[in-house]
């Protein structure tokens, strides 16, 4: 089975500021770490690996330093990564960034499944998976939490999983090949040793071009293909109001004078 | 009207393209496909083909050519089991005010099967025009069905705006919808406005787990698509008596050709969903144990209100994942959020700071939950919260 698996790596969100004077993000210093979800999209690939044999390909498209992201992916047992970096890709808003994360897929290969986080935490988007499938006309199954069954043969194959909505969870059935994107519930990511780290460390992990990806349209890349267009950044405005403590000396005097409080902000 | 063109070499005949095209734009002529002027470049017959041999027009997948030839604001109207999710009305809210400050009508597009009745409200609530879908393979929300209907109508009736909920279903289909229109797509805005001087839409949104809010725009494409999440925009009230248009659109579906079927569905949540809660009463690990989660559930109950969970709480195995407010959980905007024993970690402030009113509960006075709340107390939840319990119960009574 061969299984492709869309990283990203992302600032540590807990650790990001806004620059008071220039109204900038303040990227120095924060630490970078694989997205959260896309964790738990690897260990899914990982598991169907070990299940149904074949290769587990991790992709990201970013600055050269995506590569430590990557070398994480290896160091949990990926059997090779590609790192997709070009001034070319630079600026890519959602729509580019699955338009080229596609066009490095179809020069892969055929695959089977293709796995994604649900979402990334800096952007919180979640487009660029569905985006990815169309851009492939493949099938994307978003907010999985569980996969029920996968059957390759015969040919096209299945796959069953259970995703969740906002009412429930879905039972859906869909043809091989798909595109997944999968939440935390899903699994818990398994941890590296130091001598899966050593190992990951000594791999090769090839970068990708524009002029790599066959078919590339250069007028779809980076800020050009980009439909959307950052015009300003700000720090949200704050909530004005400092925190009110009500003493709980007497715990009945207490929930008494908070109960009155609410009621006379009237959100009930 | 852009239409696709057939490579009459490569046709084989097959008649694939015929079956799958859900304006009825395709027939077999001499043993060939031939496209009449029912076609609206939906795209829908391009990868059935085995051949490859239809292909669109340059223009359709790059940048719109004629910004003016879209207008008009559309909002998709979500339903479930027949019955309309709030969001859409919140959304349609939402639309009528961009609609009017374009000087345009507002359509609201109804997808399903026997939803006539969502037509009329989406009228009562602001449309002035409704493109009712009908059709058996829309009953159950599947994403290829629904993104070919919706892609279908945009390039036939091209709105300049287009608003959908960003409920799970919503942004899984706006995703798939602005790839294959080739348009931007800004996810989860908390602001939306028209720019005075080049009548753009300003798409504002929190990003880097709401430490930052960004204005996006989008230029040169149409139409302009964002997602808005629960409770964003107010609920507007249905007015009965408002005139619209109802559209019945046609649409073909072969069921053969949908690859994916929905199995089973379990709904879990018999009490109102997080996102759409106006109370939440909320525990973190300051509970001590699963047992917590009750004396919680009786607070949310007086108060009409539902369960959430920190992720510490989730960790824990105390309550189930669909609970977890935070980063990596829901993002809630409830009227009222009574975070219990919950530290305030900045991934599940981000997931409720926006809150109206915050009260936070907690033995640690110097938890970082205070510093978002309006009101706190510290002290033993497990002496606090049933006695917070029982004023309510009296003082919601009289």
């Amino acid at each position: 089975m061969n299984i492709v698996v869309c990283i990203k790596q992302v600032p540590d969100t807990a650790e990001v500021k806004i620059n008071p004077e220039t109204g900038t993000l303040m990227r120095e210093g924060v630490p970078s770490i694989v997205n959260p979800f896309d964790t738990f999209a690897i260990e899914e690939a990982l598991c169907l690996k070990e299940k149904f044999g074949g290769k587990v390909t991790v992709l990201t498209m970013g600055p050269q330093q995506a590569v430590e992201a990557l070398k994480e992916a290896l160091a949990m047992g990926a059997d090779q990564a590609i790192l997709l970096s070009d001034r070319a890709f630079a600026g890519s808003d959602t729509w580019a960034t699955a338009y080229t994360l596609a066009l490095a897929i179809r020069k892969l290969g055929a695959f089977d499944i293709i796995l994604c986080g649900k979402q990334a935490i800096d952007g919180d988007t979640g487009q660029v998976g569905p985006g990815i499938a169309v851009q492939l006309a493949v099938t994307a199954l978003t907010y999985v939490s569980k996969i029920n069954r996968v059957e390759i043969e015969p040919a096209p194959g299945f796959i069953e999983v259970e995703r969740v909505l906002d009412e429930g969870r879905e039972t859906l059935q869909t043809r091989l090949p798909v595109l997944l994107t999968v939440v935390k519930d899903i699994n818990i990511p398994r941890l590296s040793t130091i001598s899966d780290i050593r190992r990951a460390v000594q791999m090769r992990i090839p970068t990708w071009t524009a002029a790599d990806l066959p078919g590339a349209d250069p007028k779809k890349l980076g800020l050009d293909g980009s439909p959307t267009r950052v015009v300003t950044i700000c720090s949200p405005p704050g909530r004005g109001a400092t925190v009110e403590m009500i003493p709980a000396d007497r715990v009945d005097e207490a929930a008494s004078a908070l109960v009155e409080k609410i009621l006379a902000r009237n959100v009930l | 009207m852009a239409i696709v063109s057939i490579d009459k070499e490569k046709c084989i005949g097959c008649g694939a393209c015929v079956d799958v095209c859900p304006f009825g734009a395709l027939i077999m002529a001499d043993d060939v496909a031939a496209v009449n002027d029912k076609c609206t470049a939906c795209g829908a017959c391009l990868d059935i083909c085995p051949v490859m041999a239809i292909s669109l027009p340059e223009s359709t997948g790059g940048p719109a050519r004629d910004l003016t030839a879209y207008q008009g604001v559309w909002v998709w109207v979500e339903q479930f089991r027949g019955k309309a999710r709030s969001i859409s009305w919140e959304m349609m809210g939402q639309g009528r005010r961009l609609a009017d400050r374009r000087k345009a009508a507002l359509t609201a597009c109804v997808l399903g099967h026997g939803v006539e009745h969502i037509a009329g409200e989406a009228i009562a609530y602001g449309a002035d025009r409704v493109f009712h879908v009908d059709h058996p393979g829309l009953g159950v929300y599947r994403t290829s069905p629904y993104a070919a209907a919706l892609v279908g109508l945009v390039r036939r009736y091209k709105p300049e705006i287009f608003l959908l909920g960003a409920s799970l279903r919503g942004r899984d289909l706006a995703g798939s919808v602005a790839t294959e229109l080739y348009t931007g797509l800004t996810a989860d805005c908390t602001g939306l406005e028209i720019d005075p001087e080049s009548g753009f839409l300003r798409q504002t949104r929190p990003a880097f787990g709401g430490n930052i809010l960004a204005t996006i725009l989008c230029p040169n494409h149409r139409p302009q698509m964002s997602t808005v999440r629960h409770r964003v925009f107010e609920m507007p009230h249905p007015d009965s008596h408002r005139q619209g248009q109802i559209v019945a659109v046609e649409t073909k579906l072969d069921e053969e050709r949908i690859a994916t079927s929905v199995l089973n569905f379990v709904q879990e949540f018999t009490e109102v969903n997080l996102t759409e809660a106006r109370v939440i009463v909320s525990g973190g690990r300051g509970l001590g144990n699963p047992k917590g989660f009750e004396m919680l559930r009786e607070l949310a109950d007086v108060l009409g209100g539902t369960v959430a969970a920190s992720r510490a709480a989730v960790d824990a195995g105390w309550i189930p994942y669909e609970h977890q407010v935070g980063q990596t959980g829901r993002t809630v905007r409830p009227d009222l959020y009574i975070a219990c024993g919950i530290s305030g970690a900045v991934q599940h402030l981000a997931g409720m700071n926006t809150a109206q009113v915050i009260v936070a509960i907690n033995k640690d006075p110097a938890a970082p939950i205070f510093s978002v709340a309006d009101y706190g107390i510290t002290g033993d939840l497990y002496q606090i919260i049933p006695a917070l319990t029982e004023q309510f119960r009296k003082r919601l009574r009289s």
